[in-house]
């Protein structure tokens, strides 16, 4: 038994990365230039060939797909630490309203600065993300403490997303200024015009986090028996929660500042990597989450490129699309348990 | 004091800082059973929550191995004290080794890989419990009987010198209760460890504590023997019974008897009027039950269920002065049963009740 569970998740890990590369290979082979696959090795590996398709590789594809990569893990992460916190698989970043408050911070911080002259430095906005996510995150843990129903939970999330995203529309909207366009495409949620300088300082925060929450893989572990359990064993509840909290609200703050608010990608995956591997040790999961959130968005992201291209669809719709359906058949197969 | 194992000192518990029950002293050494018994809402596992750090105290101390708890490490606490709660859990995708194997969460390591030691110590657990087949299934599809089981595996896995329990054989059938109770005194036994907990089943709490604890009102009731708590009055009294009775001897309930003067008269003995008895509680009709000995085993149930029971000392033959007693109640009765079929030489008189009646040839 043991080995055959070993073999499951190595299978399964190798089936990711497997996934991972060729996604990237796709995104970086997919829009409007056609490259080959030799064209795109030399471009990589020697920065030789066509300018134009060089720099269209290496200043436009590529910070995207990295984007993709490092924002689409983040996300399942997140999600997976509200699941593990609220002890129900159907938390999640967007629909507790996280995503949502920090769009709307980020919308007023961004549209403060452009009416002064000045644009927002990636940092700035991480943080704006950062109080927005901590301020939803708040309300829902006010909420969550008179209400134990999840559903109820859910809804209150779901109401502060509408909220939220309906105020920075109306912002939005009267604030007027050539830019707005950009503000309005990453307010519908978008991994377009990312540069270099972002994708580091993504990278660099995501990294930081992330190795965090797998130093906590053990408590987060003890915490999925409950809360009374979890002390027992010798967990510093009080701490343990504070620290899951700002982790995940980090996570899900960096995504929104980057690549607003993506719907679904932190409940579907987490789903889907814990029915891959059969385990929610969270050991395997963190890891596992973040590979399947990269490859959900990069592939996502592709259709969002290419089913109507030259034109754009949000990444938030395509994630919808694909992510909803998992969650709906998650709402119903745990009500059709509970009964 | 000092070879109790875990001990309070003027414990005040409570919510909110609000204490509900004051003044509590529980001591217990290990390799001892202490059990909470008290009516629903008493407090019992407020109690409990409160000595394993659940619920803050609102007052006094509690020692584990002469050390205060609140200056231990969350760590050394876990070493010592597992837990067996009331909560229903329903982890997702766990199999019950997953389970059992968070025991051993205090002596892991940083990311809680378990060794191959730890895998064995999983594994006796298990075994412990009768529960190695469960190894690999999924634990939110067993049955509450070996989810308890499962639990107390986990428990023991932790390899704590105490265990709390908050009720648990509750949810259980007679089977399973059995099986907990007898794995939770081998435990004790065999480990040397303080089993502190709650129990609903009064019968089963006298007997496998060996010392218990009455939780009602705003202290501890009672606190001792079982044979000291275990008496039919006292057993009434902490739980308010109006209705019916407590029998001591059999740990066992008896419904309210009939009311109203006795229309059967019964002449039992020896067990044979125990169906009689209940038949007629049933039907509700109030009966009389005669001429029973004091240790007769009849005698016990028509105590509680009779509306009225002439008794004779026990080992005494049946004097003149008890026969024209039961006589004269016979008399009073529209119908007579009797259950006796052989008199022995100290009943002879029942035998002339049963004469006199007409259910005897002469």
């Amino acid at each position: 038994m043991r080995k055959k569970t070993q073999i499951r998740y190595a299978v399964s890990f190798a089936a990711l990365a497997v996934l991972l590369l060729l996604l990237v290979f796709a995104n970086i082979n997919s829009g409007s230039v056609e490259l080959t696959v030799g064209e795109i090795f030399r471009i990589l590996v020697s920065r030789e060939g066509d300018t134009t398709s060089c720099n269209i590789v290496w200043e436009i594809r590529l910070p995207r797909i990295l984007a993709a990569l490092i924002l689409g893990g983040a996300l399942s992460v997140s999600g997976f630490l509200l699941q593990t916190f609220f002890g129900n698989p159907i938390a999640g970043p967007f629909v507790l309203g996280i995503s949502s408050g920090a769009k709307f911070i980020v919308a007023l911080v961004m549209i403060f600065l452009l009416g002064k002259g000045l644009t927002a430095g990636s940092g700035t906005l991480i943080a704006a993300a950062f109080v927005g996510a901590m301020i939803s995150m708040g309300f829902i843990l006010l909420v969550s403490k008179r209400v134990k129903k999840m559903s109820i939970l859910v809804i209150c999330g779901v109401m502060i997303g509408y909220i939220c995203s309906a105020v920075t529309d109306f912002v939005v909207t009267f604030a007027d200024d050539s830019n707005i366009v950009n503000l309005h495409n990453w307010s519908l949620g978008s991994f377009s015009g990312t540069s270099w300088p972002d994708v580091r300082v993504m990278a660099a925060v995501i990294a930081v986090t992330l190795a965090l929450t797998f130093l906590m893989s053990k408590p987060i572990g003890a915490y999925q028996l409950g809360e009374s359990y979890a002390r027992n064993m010798g967990v510093n509840i009080r701490r343990f929660r504070i620290a899951l909290i700002l982790l995940s609200s980090i996570l899900s703050a960096c995504v929104t500042a980057f690549a607003g608010p993506i719907s679904f990608v932190g409940i579907a995956v987490p789903h889907l990597i814990k029915t891959m591997l059969k385990t929610a040790k969270p050991i395997l999961l963190i890891p596992g989450c973040f590979l399947g959130g990269a490859v959900f968005c990069l592939f996502c992201d592709l259709i969002a490129r290419t089913v109507f291209a030259p034109t754009e669809l949000s990444i938030s719709s395509v994630t919808a699309v694909f992510g909803a359906p998992v969650v709906i058949y998650m709402m119903v197969r745990r009500q059709s348990r509970a009964l | 004091m000092n070879d109790y194992y875990i001990y309070t000192e003027k414990m005040a518990v409570g919510y909110h800082g609000t204490p509900l029950i004051r003044d509590i002293e529980l001591r217990v050494r290990r390799g001892e059973i202490l059990t909470l018994i008290g009516p629903n809402g008493a407090g019992k596992s407020t109690i409990l929550k409160s000595i394993t750090r659940q619920l803050d105290l609102v007052a006094g101390t509690v020692y584990i191995d002469r050390e205060s708890m609140s200056r231990m490490t969350e760590k050394a606490i876990a070493r010592k004290l597992a837990v067996v709660l009331t909560e229903r859990l329903r982890p997702e995708l766990m199999t019950c080794e997953d389970v059992v194997g968070t025991g051993r969460y205090p002596y892991t390591g940083r990311l809680g890989i378990l060794s191959a030691a730890d895998r064995e110590k999983v594994r006796e657990a298990m075994e412990l419990v009768h529960a190695q087949e469960l190894a690999d299934c999924d634990f939110s599809e067993i049955s509450d009987g070996q989810r308890q089981r499962v639990l107390l595996a986990r428990a023991i896995c932790q390899e704590p010198e105490i265990i709390v329990l908050d009720e648990p054989t509750s949810f259980l059938d007679i089977r399973h209760k059995l099986e907990l109770l007898t794995i939770l005194k081998a435990m004790v036994e065999q480990r040397h460890v303080a089993v502190v907990m709650s129990l609903h089943e009064l019968d089963l709490a006298q007997k496998i504590s060996d010392q218990v604890v009455c939780v009602h009102g705003s202290t501890i009731a009672r606190y001792g023997s079982p044979e000291e708590i275990f008496t039919s009055d006292y057993i009434k009294e902490l739980y308010g019974v109006t209705k019916g009775s407590y029998n001591a001897a059999f740990g066992c309930l008896e419904l309210e008897p009939a009311k109203g003067a006795p229309q059967v008269f019964v002449i039992g003995g020896n067990g044979s009027g125990i169906p009689v008895y209940r038949r007629l509680q049933r039907k509700g009709i109030p009966f009389a039950a005669g001429v029973l000995h004091e240790n007769d085993v009849d005698c016990q149930v028509a105590r509680a269920l009779a509306a009225e029971v002439i008794t004779e000392k026990a080992f005494c033959a049946v004097t003149e002065e008890t026969y024209r007693r039961a006589l004269a109640v016979m008399r009073t009765c529209g119908e007579v049963i009797c259950c006796v079929k052989e008199f022995g030489p100290g009943n002879e008189r029942n035998r002339r009740l049963a004469i006199e009646a007409g259910c005897l040839e002469v």
